[in-house]
């Protein structure tokens, strides 16, 4: 479903990203690892159109969409929970949903189905998306996501800052979003978490890929190495 | 009763600064610009009336029919191919693209049209009043003020009720994940100055009607527009009918007094409220 | 201790290391150096032309310096402290009115007239930017434009001092600078040309210039690193009000008549001067003195085109805030590294 091929990015003079290239299949769930500042944010905004590249660095679907902007890749079907969540101060919590849904694909997700999914956020519906604890507004973010039917959720880094048990809370979601067909790729700083709800892992290191693998099956000791690029 | 008649004159004629307060308060809310050729562009809009009655003999009312959608495409193509390019962190490039296109407006209707002054007749109607007890109300200054209100509630309907007035305040709030909504920037400034320019063109047919206008009259009502604006406070629309409202009493009070301080007195005014109440009457906690 | 001296004569004491580079802190350049040479033949030329030129010469270039006055003043006040004001031609307008009323009523002489116009629009510039200063960025502009307009309507309500027709400068009063009148005001004109470029320059090398320049680069930054940004921009709205004041006074008495509308016009004193300074380079010392001399020779070339020739000027001032937002200098200078007047302080490393 979806292929990267010589991803490269640059901030100014700073290249972020080398020659990325991987491999997504329709209905998996992968996960980006690596420390901070190894560029897997970079690699999300660049699938999300938030950073320009060639046009067949990225083929979705066979549509190479690469140089398109974000607002057209949201109309393909890629829909990115952004890090630090970024909810719309001035909306509500159901407007912030609503907002989602501005270019939405057919699809199943609505509010009441996010209201199901989240129930906390229905009683919240009338707040300022900004006045909530961090793992609502994350709610809200990834509601949001899903409220335009995508075909591929990108998540960024959704249990930064958040309690353990909020963490899993969230997760718990996970596997709902999936039962729809939504494909799911998601960066984590946290490698267990990571692993344990993915299918496959992609470790970055350094704006490269250092290590790719079935999660369960590498060893730790192989991805500590390809983490810390020791 | 004179005071009182003075006062009411005031509050109509309100209605008439807060539809020129209107679109400057919506261009700078959903993207930060302040269109200095805004009341240029307002005489623009009533020269573009003036053009459509000689030449289809339509009434300055029914020349709304043609104006209004005019105004709205050269908006919209105006944010997109020119101002759209000078938005981003600097102010100076909106601010000085938009006060060399005030110059270049005013001096090529001057070159188009000369200097004379012009004003559009609607007939009877720009004399009728109603009586309201002992009261005497010009029936056009009351057209204007319910227009004002109809359209500050049309806006706010638009504004929280409906899916682009979501996409208007998500943008505004922040731009970069606007786009992640499947928003496009570019488009939604172009419908938002096209909007404003719907506004200012049916401000300007009002105005047209009653009183002359020429070339030269567009700074003033850009600045009757800003008093408006920073008086009602930033942000709120409603905020702007007040501020509107504030500044038409001032200046009716003041040419009671004498002829000569009728505009003198709304920038007295509006600097004294600057003073006291640096964030306007009615400011929106968030900006 | 090494101890050397960099280009500025300061000790510098730097302690002794493995391998310390050796430096040396610069601020001319070659293309410097040939600035500077070529405005001292310009003074040189200026200073002595009212022993060769005609009256009608002299009276251009009077109108010559202050425009570029006026312009180094925008820039400083715009380029540099960041304030976009629209309103300026309240203090020329306010220095012309002074003027006419030190000079008429009050019995100064013409030319001390003009001094103190200046430093009583000062002492009334406070007041005003501490109205206007509750306002930022666009409306801060346009907040400066309905101070004057109100200065203007204010003005021409006033019987005493001519209304909406305005007053002529008596000639007793004229008569007061002698036999030598265009002389006197010429080399007025001259003297406040070399003040604003000379004090603009003085001033922009010196620690509060650097501090404005942080200020204009990043508020935040400057204001984190201990810049006291709101001092500094108040007291450049009211140094550049001041000198405009003496500009706009020193016009007036050459035209020898004022009114409301000339006073206050939006399109002489503000327009004609921000276009001036947007396709001369704005935040460039150089940038203002080639815009007035390209207005000045656009306007003697298309003097009989009057509006067109706003619409081109605007046109042009719009196309470069688009294409080339810093100006014809500014673009030199960004592509050629070229400055005329020795600003920028360069660390070279040997």
């Amino acid at each position: 479903m979806l292929t990267i091929k010589n991803l490269s990015a640059r901030y100014g003079d700073f290249q972020a990203l080398f020659d990325i290239s991987l491999e997504l299949q329709q209905g998996e769930t992968v996960a980006i690892i690596g420390s901070n500042g190894a560029g897997k944010s970079t690699f999300l905004r660049s699938l999300a159109g938030l950073i320009r590249n060639a046009p067949d660095a990225i083929v979705f679907n066979g549509a190479a969409v690469g140089d398109k902007p974000a607002n057209q890749i949201l109309s393909s079907g890629i829909a990115l929970v952004p890090e630090g969540r970024r909810l719309f101060p001035s909306l509500s919590v159901e407007e912030n949903l609503r907002i989602g849904a501005y270019r939405k694909r057919p699809g199943n997700w609505s509010l009441e189905r996010i209201y199901e999914l989240f129930p906390v956020l229905e009683k919240l519906r009338k707040r300022p998306g900004t006045a909530l604890s961090g793992g609502q507004q994350q709610m809200v973010a990834i509601g949001r996501a899903l409220m335009s039917n995508p075909q591929l959720l990108l998540c960024d880094e959704i249990s930064l800052g958040l309690a353990p048990t909020t963490i899993k809370d969230i997760y718990a979601a996970l596997p709902s979003i999936k039962a729809d067909g939504t494909t799911v790729m998601l960066v984590e700083q946290d490698i267990n978490q990571a692993l344990a709800v993915s299918d496959r892992f992609y470790c970055f290191q350094e704006g490269r890929v250092s290590l790719t693998g079935k999660s369960g099956e590498v060893g730790m000791d192989q991805i500590k190495t390809a983490y810390f690029g020791v | 009763m004179d005071w009182i008649n003075t006062v009411l004159q005031g509050v109509l004629l309100g209605g008439l600064y807060a539809m020129f307060a209107v679109g400057l308060s919506l261009i700078f809310g959903v993207m930060r610009l302040v269109n200095i050729a805004h009341g240029d562009f307002i005489v623009l809009a009533s020269y573009l009336a003036l053009v459509v009655v000689s030449h289809f003999g339509l009434s300055p009312l029914a020349s709304l029919a043609v104006v209004v959608p005019i105004m709205f495409i050269l908006g919209y193509v105006l944010q997109r191919v020119l101002l759209n390019r000078t938005l981003g962190n600097d102010i100076l490039p909106p601010l000085l693209v938009t006060f060399g296109l005030s110059i270049i407006l005013q001096n090529g209707l001057m070159q188009v049209f000369s200097a004379d002054s012009q004003k559009l007749s609607q007939g009877e109607l720009e004399v009728a009043s109603v009586s309201m007890g002992s009261l005497s109300v010009g029936v056009m200054p009351l057209i204007v003020f319910c227009t004002a209100v109809v359209i500050i509630g049309g806006l706010q309907l638009l504004f929280y009720k409906s899916s682009i007035g979501r996409a208007f305040r998500g943008t505004s709030d922040d731009q970069h994940t606007a786009q992640l909504m499947g928003i496009n920037n570019a488009r939604i400034f172009g419908i938002a100055m096209a909007l404003a320019m719907a506004v200012v063109s049916i401000a300007a047919v009002f105005l047209s009607i009653r009183t002359s206008f020429d070339p030269t009259v567009g700074p003033a009502r850009l600045l009757y527009g800003f008093e408006a604006v920073i008086i009602g406070g930033l942000g709120s629309l409603w905020g702007t009918l007040a501020g509107g409202v504030i500044l038409g009493v001032a200046q009716a009070v003041g040419a009671k007094i004498d002829p000569g301080w009728q505009i003198l007195a709304g920038h007295l005014v509006f600097l004294a409220i600057l003073v006291v109440r640096p964030r306007g009457l009615f400011p929106r906690s968030v900006d | 201790m090494n101890s050397m001296t960099n280009n500025v004569g300061h000790q510098l004491e730097v302690a002794d290391a493995q391998a310390a580079p050796s430096f040396v802190v610069q601020r001319s350049t070659r293309s410097s150096i040939v600035g500077l040479l070529l405005m001292t033949i310009a003074l040189t030329i200026l200073l002595s032309a009212p022993a060769w030129a005609e009256r009608a010469t002299l009276r251009v270039i009077v109108e010559f310096t202050c425009y570029l006055a006026l312009a180094q003043m925008w820039n400083l006040l715009a380029g540099y402290a960041g304030l976009v004001s629209v309103g300026q031609q309240a203090f020329v307008g306010l220095g012309g009115y002074l003027l006419f009323i030190l000079a008429t009523k009050f019995g100064l002489h013409p030319m001390a007239a003009v001094v103190m116009a200046g430093v009583v629009v000062g002492i009334l510039a406070i007041p005003t930017a501490l109205i206007v200063f509750r306002l930022a960025g666009a409306y801060f502009a346009i907040g400066t434009w309905v101070v004057a307009e109100a200065f203007r309507l204010g003005i021409a309500q006033s019987a005493a001092l001519g209304g909406g027709s305005g007053q002529s400068l008596p000639v007793a009063v004229v008569k007061q600078l002698g036999p030598h009148r265009e002389a006197i005001i010429y080399y007025a004109g001259v003297s406040l040309l070399v003040a604003a470029v000379l004090g603009s320059f003085l001033f922009l090398r010196s620690r509060q210039g650097l501090a404005l320049t942080a200020v204009r680069d990043s508020v935040t930054a400057a204001g984190s690193l201990g810049v006291n940004t709101y001092r500094i921009k108040l007291m450049i709205y009211v140094a550049t009000a001041a000198f405009t004041a003496l500009i706009g006074a020193l016009l007036f008495l050459q035209k020898l008549r004022i009114s409301p509308d000339a006073a206050f016009s939006l399109q002489d004193w503000t327009a004609v001067v921000i276009f001036i300074v947007i396709i001369g380079g704005i935040g460039t010392l150089e940038g203002p003195i080639i815009g007035t001399l390209l207005y000045f020779a656009l306007r003697g070339a298309l003097a009989e085109y009057g509006t067109l020739y706003m619409i081109l000027l605007g046109a042009v001032a719009v196309g470069m805030m688009l294409w080339a937002p810093k100006g014809i200098w500014g673009t030199v200078q960004e592509k050629l590294g070229w400055q005329l007047l020795p600003m920028r302080r360069r660390l070279i490393i040997h």
